[in-house]
């Protein structure tokens, strides 16, 4: 066992034996999962494949029923400022009377601690971390001022600011501009170039083979998991999607246009 | 024009009263904007209510002396914030359903005890629509030591009461007790209800925790400053209020809070009009306003 913990630590993310159900029916069955470091990770499957789950229970948000997840060799409990997670948009009170910049600050408050309060130091970090998203002149907008597309880029930026080694995206570029998108697809390979892991839900698969270099097949199992050109294949996609057709329609073209 | 400002001040009831409007505007204003952003306004009436029985079981114990009612309420209001609080989270009923049950069975309490007294009527109103021109010093001195205690505890959890407001799954993230963080907020909600109840009684409570909260809403973008407004509205009203009782004979409760209402009505009105086009964009202009 011992051993096993210390081979888990050199993975960022090692997931092991996960079972998850909500309400007695299981979302996520036995999952072993390792990924590699240093390298930007698909997560796909069809909807309700259990794919926000999956992030969920790597940052205890909901409770398992069996296995672990640690993160470069321990509990998240322990690792909470390596991780940044960036959740589904829909989430968010948009309303709430709040700047970008200050919601950016909040990726620091993990670092800043309680009873302290932020200094001028995080204030430059969330400014930055805004300016990396192409936001650094929206810093003074209230939130809900905000197209859907810089909403999701002050959400990036906030978990930029937190300055962490594995990040956790659900749906990033779910409903986001083509500009909002080249800013974050440019900016998950600038992180990688620096050696972060990202850990991205995706659901467009025609994009796949020129985002991902790492790829999880999920639904409710791992259908297959590994470097892109070895696991994206048709044969593994209707095992994951069954037989819907124009999902594969789309897959294969993707595929073919990739070689 | 000052002779009809200062008249008042000549009476130092008046003066006391002043000091509690304003001490409980400010502490409601600011306590209030977390019960707003929250969606907690059911749950802030629902506790004003249920705080009437143990006032009106110090008052039979105590034999009539008002000065102790301050910590039997103060008890109940703590006593029944933790039960909503385990009632919704235990029960399999929503936690509107479960807030209206305790809330109404304990003002019928409370009801029923105070009705066994002979002054009855005269103590009821004074509980359900409070009697600030009847606070003492040492009631004033209460309300600032709970008051002060009420900010100060906001002051230094500030951050996190915010990300609990905002984003309860970032607050999850980065590890927050957000449970004791809820009902800390609970307890603080509970405290400020106690030191409104003499000023603006419990049936009228829940004005002074939403109403100028809500209008700091519609006038600031970022929560400092929707604070700030909230604040000032809320003494704002209690000074007015406290004038309009003393020169029209109306009930000092009922004036503060038709003076909050009415800033409401009137910043709702003037950004309605302003979306519409009928009134220059330049006004009103929160501070933080671009």
């Amino acid at each position: 066992m011992m051993q096993s913990i210390s081979e888990a630590g050199r993975y960022p993310v090692a997931i092991q034996d996960l079972t998850v159900a909500y309400h007695r029916k299981p979302v996520l069955w036995d999952i072993d999962l390792h990924t590699p470091e240093g390298e930007l990770i698909g997560i796909i499957g069809p909807n309700g494949a259990g794919k926000s789950t999956l992030i969920k229970a790597a940052l205890d948000l909901v409770p398992r029923i069996s296995g672990r997840v640690l993160i470069y060799g321990k509990p998240y409990r322990e690792q909470r400022h390596r991780v940044g997670y960036v959740p589904q948009r829909e989430h968010i009170d948009w309303d709430f009377p709040i700047h970008a910049l200050d919601v950016v600050l909040m990726g620091r408050y993990g670092r800043i601690g309680w009873f302290r309060p932020v200094t001028r130091a995080h204030r430059r970090i969330a400014l930055e971390a805004l300016d990396r998203v192409g936001m650094a002149d929206y810093a003074g907008r209230q939130i809900s001022q905000l197209s859907g597309g810089q909403q999701q880029r002050v959400f990036l930026a906030r978990a930029l600011a937190q300055d962490a080694d594995i990040y956790f995206l659900d749906e990033p570029l779910a409903g986001v501009d083509a500009a909002t998108t080249r800013v974050i697809v440019d900016l998950l390979r600038d992180l990688r170039t620096r050696g972060k892991t990202l850990v991205v839900i995706h659901h467009d698969l025609q994009s796949v083979p020129q985002m991902f270099d790492h790829v999880v097949l999920l639904n409710m199992r791992v259908v297959a998991s590994g470097p892109m050109t070895d696991v994206f294949t048709p044969e593994n996609l209707v095992k994951t999607y069954g037989g819907k057709l124009t999902i594969l329609d789309q897959a294969a073209q993707a595929i073919a246009s990739g070689e | 024009m000052i002779e009809i400002l200062i008249e008042p001040l000549h009476y130092p009831f008046m003066i006391r009263g002043f000091l509690a409007a304003i001490m409980v505007g400010v502490v409601c204003g600011i306590v209030g904007t977390f019960v707003v952003l929250r969606g907690m306004a059911f749950f802030g009436d629902a506790l004003a209510h249920a705080v009437l029985p143990g006032v009106a079981a110090g008052y039979l114990v105590a034999g009539g002396v008002r000065s102790v009612l301050f910590w039997w309420a103060l008890g109940t209001a703590v006593l029944v914030s933790m039960a909503i609080g385990a009632v919704s989270r235990a029960a399999r009923i929503k936690e509107d359903t479960a807030i209206g049950i305790i809330f109404v069975g304990m003002f019928a309490l409370g009801i029923a005890m105070i009705s066994a007294t002979r002054n009855y009527a005269v103590d009821l109103i004074h509980f359900l629509f409070g009697d600030v021109l009847g606070v003492s010093w040492s009631d004033l001195s209460l309300i600032l030591v709970f008051g002060g205690m009420i900010l100060g505890v906001i002051f230094i959890l500030f951050k996190e009461l915010v990300i609990l407001s905002f984003d309860q799954t970032l607050a999850q993230t980065l590890r927050l007790p957000t449970k004791r963080l809820y009902y800390t907020l609970l307890i603080l909600i509970a405290t400020t209800v106690v030191i409104s109840m003499q000023t603006v009684g419990v049936a009228l409570m829940l004005s002074m925790l939403i109403t100028p909260p809500a209008t700091a809403y519609l006038l600031a973008r970022r929560l400092p400053v929707m604070i700030l407004w909230a604040a000032v509205l809320g003494a704002v009203s209690g000074v007015i209020g406290l004038y309009m009782s003393f020169y029209f004979g109306i009930a000092s409760g009922a004036a503060i809070v038709l003076v909050c209402t009415a800033f409401f009505v009137v910043v709702l009105m003037i950004k309605q009009l302003r979306a519409i086009g009928v009134i220059g964009k330049s006004f009103p202009r929160a501070p933080d306003s671009e």
